[in-house]
């Protein structure tokens, strides 16, 4: 029964900061119909910035956050105003140029950090790396406690700006119908850029949030792309709230996973979830961030 | 054994009966209209007889067979063309090869499906453009292509979904002229249009709907006189 | 459009002559690589810029084909050769089961859906190292010494591959494709069952796929799952060669292939030791920032943009352009 719900409790906690990754991708999923997989790859530079400023300033990580964020939400901005809106005007024979682009950048974030940090693992272990606190004879991991706390914080934040600000409301117009956004005068562009930006803030965060806990190569970019589709589809099926409970879910899930089955075939069983989902959960898809 | 009948067919979205119950009867040879006021379920008829939408209820019989629950394709290889109100030209094909690959429904020969392409071509008086990427073409030229590539497929009956709005009148006219030799040729047609001088110009028989319901069958003058059709389409006094 | 048919004729003939007049190993084997994504690039290519279907899940088919061949060795003690049989019709019978799955889906959604399939079939051939040998590989001895056989293999290939698309092109099939590309709503209503001609799409896609899956197999002697069902290297790598050639265009791939592995060389070897160390680091960088330039600015990759290119060059304003066409 320990073994049970200290596996629930490490799955919960890890899930909230999948949630963060899952509805960054499902904000850029719902305002621009695409699918960044590039996600992973903002994170991971993320991870590497806070690495560097523990590493040579002696930035605690929760500090970096104040720096990592808002650098990502640059960059991101950056991305969606430079590379992916100039692509609606171009006349492609695939309409997925702009998801075929941001593996393009993914590709190029990575070798750009390989090319500077090389390949080899890097991590950051801070004072509390390792501490646990107890309830009970449940272990709680204190950095794992402290990001959670802090995903919930953020995710509360966004949705105080979805709901209640008159930007985050244009966001969401935007989500729902661009071409009646743009005739209420919402400026369409503008937003796209916002939700860019304001996607790989929070997935920078997790990031930030995780590197207390992960070690860190290049290429983890790229697995942790993948787990962000996977998030946003298990979850709601592209709904913010819905890539809350993708998260859990999925931190659940590989929490049990790797305590009762094997690494590989976890993972196995995580795609042909998330494949039958995509399957035969359609429909959903198309009803994207709805609040 | 009638050539086309619709038996109480009925479609719901959710909770909504887009159609609901609907009855009617084509006959081989004549142009059927089918007019009703905005919204009222006429495209939603064209997407349940072509397949494109499951019923929910009813039957749909084609020669005798029944066609419901078959898949588009299917539909159209059995002699249903239809050109859609939303013209879906493709885009990056020229005329020529759009009206091709459509000629290909009953042969595998890719020199018949050309000659078969050009005939199709010339006679609904696009021949002239037929190495225009389709992209390129005109509104009016992509209705006439609309209609080009679903003759091509050799159709026995031909579901037109508005194909004279946002036409000019000289078009119209055009229009009109060359769906009377499309019905000539041996086709018959059931046409959606809002531009009723058209329709009465047209039409053998017209049914109104309205909300997803027959409110009229018959002949043009008795349907445009009739008192619930008048006031489906003006409100009521 | 003149040059561009003298250089279809006279690129085969080069390929022909090279070892000929070219006896370094490592030159033959930057040919043979580049011939191998040929295949790989114009099987793509066909699924993805042909039939408008996505596919980031290339990886299976190539490593259906090696594993077929390995597998033989390993299992059966039969030549790997034999996988050169085996492995076009085992990728081109997988092709068809995950089509039946998903195909349902479409656009994104069915790129997305082979991304996990892909990611299946890597995570299962790792797990069941018992039959696949797992993370070790499979290690054989080449039958050659001499990089001559491969080489007109490879050529024997590429050539076979691109021909049996064009043919595929001009014909009923060809028009059945781009008709579902362009409009899949409309092809149905044309009498073309999008399923049944996504599937053969897929399936001529796979079987070529995999012969160059089993060709891999035989040259390099050695694969193990990270290599041959990698989402990066093989993969992406596929949709890449397929764009910066141009995709929906039947040479574009062939001469994706040709720039990627060039690239790919000339940094790995530090641009031939003129520039420092860290350059050779720099290939895949190179090739991502080439990628992005090209979806950017020659949406139809450098062959379907060849005459906004050559414009460039001579300053004349440029025509429409007519590509993406099925003639």
């Amino acid at each position: 029964m320990d073994v049970f719900l200290q596996t629930l409790v490490s799955g919960v906690l890890i899930g909230g900061i999948y949630a963060l990754i899952g509805i960054g991708m499902t904000l850029i999923m719902g305002v621009m119909h695409i699918i960044n997989l590039a996600h992973g790859q903002l994170m991971m530079v993320a991870m590497y910035i806070t690495f560097v400023l523990y590493q040579y300033l002696g930035l605690d990580p929760y500090v970096s956050l104040f720096i990592a964020m808002p650098a990502l939400f640059l960059l991101g901005a950056v991305i969606q105003k430079l590379f992916l809106n100039p692509l609606l005007k171009v006349d492609s024979i695939l309409p997925e140029n702009q998801v075929l682009m941001t593996v393009g950048i993914g590709m190029v974030l990575t070798e750009i950090v390989r090319i500077i940090f090389g390949s080899d693992y890097k991590s950051v272990t801070t004072s509390y790396s390792g501490s646990v606190m107890y309830l009970g004879d449940i272990a709680f991991n204190t950095p794992m406690v402290v990001a959670f706390g802090i995903a919930l914080a953020l995710t509360a934040g966004l949705f105080y700006f979805l709901l209640r600000t008159d930007l985050g409301k244009s966001v969401r117009a935007t989500a729902q119908n661009k071409e009646a956004a743009r005739l209420m005068g919402v400026n369409a562009e503008r937003i796209t850029v916002l939700t860019f930006g304001i996607g790989a803030g929070l997935v920078a965060a997790a990031g930030t949030l995780l590197l207390p806990i992960f070690y860190l190569f290049p290429d983890i970019g790229g697995h942790f792309t993948l787990k962000a589709f996977v998030i946003t589809i298990l979850g709601g099926l592209g709904s913010t709230v819905g890539a809350i409970f993708g998260g859990v879910v999925l931190g659940i899930a590989e929490s049990f996973g790797a305590t009762y089955l094997s690494m590989d075939l976890k993972d196995v069983v995580g795609m042909v979830i998330f494949l039958l989902v995509l399957i035969f959960l359609p429909g959903g898809l198309k009803r994207l961030t709805k609040i | 054994m009638s050539f086309f009948e619709a038996i109480d067919i009925t479609k719901h979205f959710g909770g909504l009966a887009a159609v609901n119950d609907l009855g009617f009867e084509v006959r081989q040879g004549e142009i059927f209209g089918l007019i009703g006021p905005n919204g009222s379920g006429k495209t939603t008829v064209f997407n349940l007889i072509n397949g494109y939408y499951p019923l929910t209820g009813g039957n749909i019989l084609f020669e005798g067979r029944q066609i419901n629950g078959l898949p588009t394709w299917k539909i159209c290889k059995l002699g249903i063309g239809r050109t859609f109100q939303v013209v879906k030209p493709l885009r990056r094909m020229t005329v020529l090869e759009n009206v091709t690959a459509s000629a290909f429904n009953h042969t595998g020969d890719l020199k018949v499906a050309k000659a078969k392409a050009e005939e199709v071509l010339d006679f609904c008086r696009l021949g002239h453009k037929k190495d225009f990427l389709a992209s390129g073409l005109t509104i009016g030229d992509r209705k006439r292509l609309e209609i080009a590539r679903s003759l091509a497929t050799s159709p026995k009956l031909l579901l037109l979904d508005e194909t004279m709005a946002g036409l000019t009148p000289q078009e119209q006219g055009e229009g009109v002229e060359l769906i009377r030799k499309v019905r000539d040729s041996g086709v018959t047609i059931i046409i959606v249009e809002h531009i009723m001088r058209v329709i009465m110009n047209l039409c053998d028989r017209i049914m109104c709907i309205s909300y997803g319901m027959k409110l009229a069958e018959g002949l043009p003058e008795e349907v445009a006189n009739n008192q619930d059709v008048v006031e489906a389409y003006l409100g009521k006094e | 459009m003149k040059n561009r048919s003298w250089a279809q004729l006279i690129a085969p003939l080069i390929l022909l002559a090279f070892p000929l007049f070219v006896d370094s190993d490592y030159y033959r084997h930057v040919v043979i690589m580049a011939l191998m994504w040929v295949v790989i690039g114009s099987s793509w290519n066909l699924l993805a810029g042909f039939t408008g279907q996505v596919s980031f899940g290339h990886a299976i088919f190539f490593g259906i084909g090696a594993y077929s061949a390995g597998l033989l060795k390993m299992h059966l003690g039969l030549s790997p050769w034999w996988g050169m049989l085996l492995g076009g019709p085992m990728a081109m019978a997988i092709g068809f089961v995950i089509g039946w799955i998903c195909f349902r889906l479409r656009g994104p959604y069915f790129a997305l859906a082979t991304i996990a399939v892909g990611e299946i079939f890597h995570l299962l051939f790792k797990y069941f190292n018992n039959f696949t040998g797992g993370m070790e590989g499979i290690l054989i001895i080449q039958t050659f010494r001499s990089k001559l056989p491969y080489y007109f293999l490879a050529l024997g290939l590429a050539g076979a591959c691109v021909l049996t698309i064009i043919l595929v092109m001009r014909s009923k099939w060809g028009y059945y494709f781009i008709s579902i590309r362009e409009d899949q709503d409309a092809a149905e209503s044309m009498g073309i069952s999008a399923f049944r001609y996504k599937s053969l799409s897929l399936m001529i896609s796979s079987f070529f796929t995999g012969l160059a899956g089993a060709f891999y197999m035989n040259y390099m002697a050695f694969i193990d799952p990270e290599v041959v069902y990698s989402l990066h290297y093989i993969s992406i790598m596929a949709i890449l060669v397929g764009i910066i050639g141009g995709v929906g265009t039947i040479w574009g791939p062939a001469v994706g292939a040709f720039i990627m592995v060039l690239v790919q060389e000339t940094f790995r070897s530090s641009i031939f030791g003129l520039a420092p160390d860290w350059v050779s680091e720099a290939h895949a960088l190179v090739f991502g920032v080439l990628v992005m330039f090209v979806i950017l600015f020659m949406a139809n990759g450098v062959v379907g943009d060849w005459k906004k290119i050559t414009h460039l060059f001579t300053g004349k304003k440029q025509a429409p352009s007519t590509n993406g066409s099925a003639a």
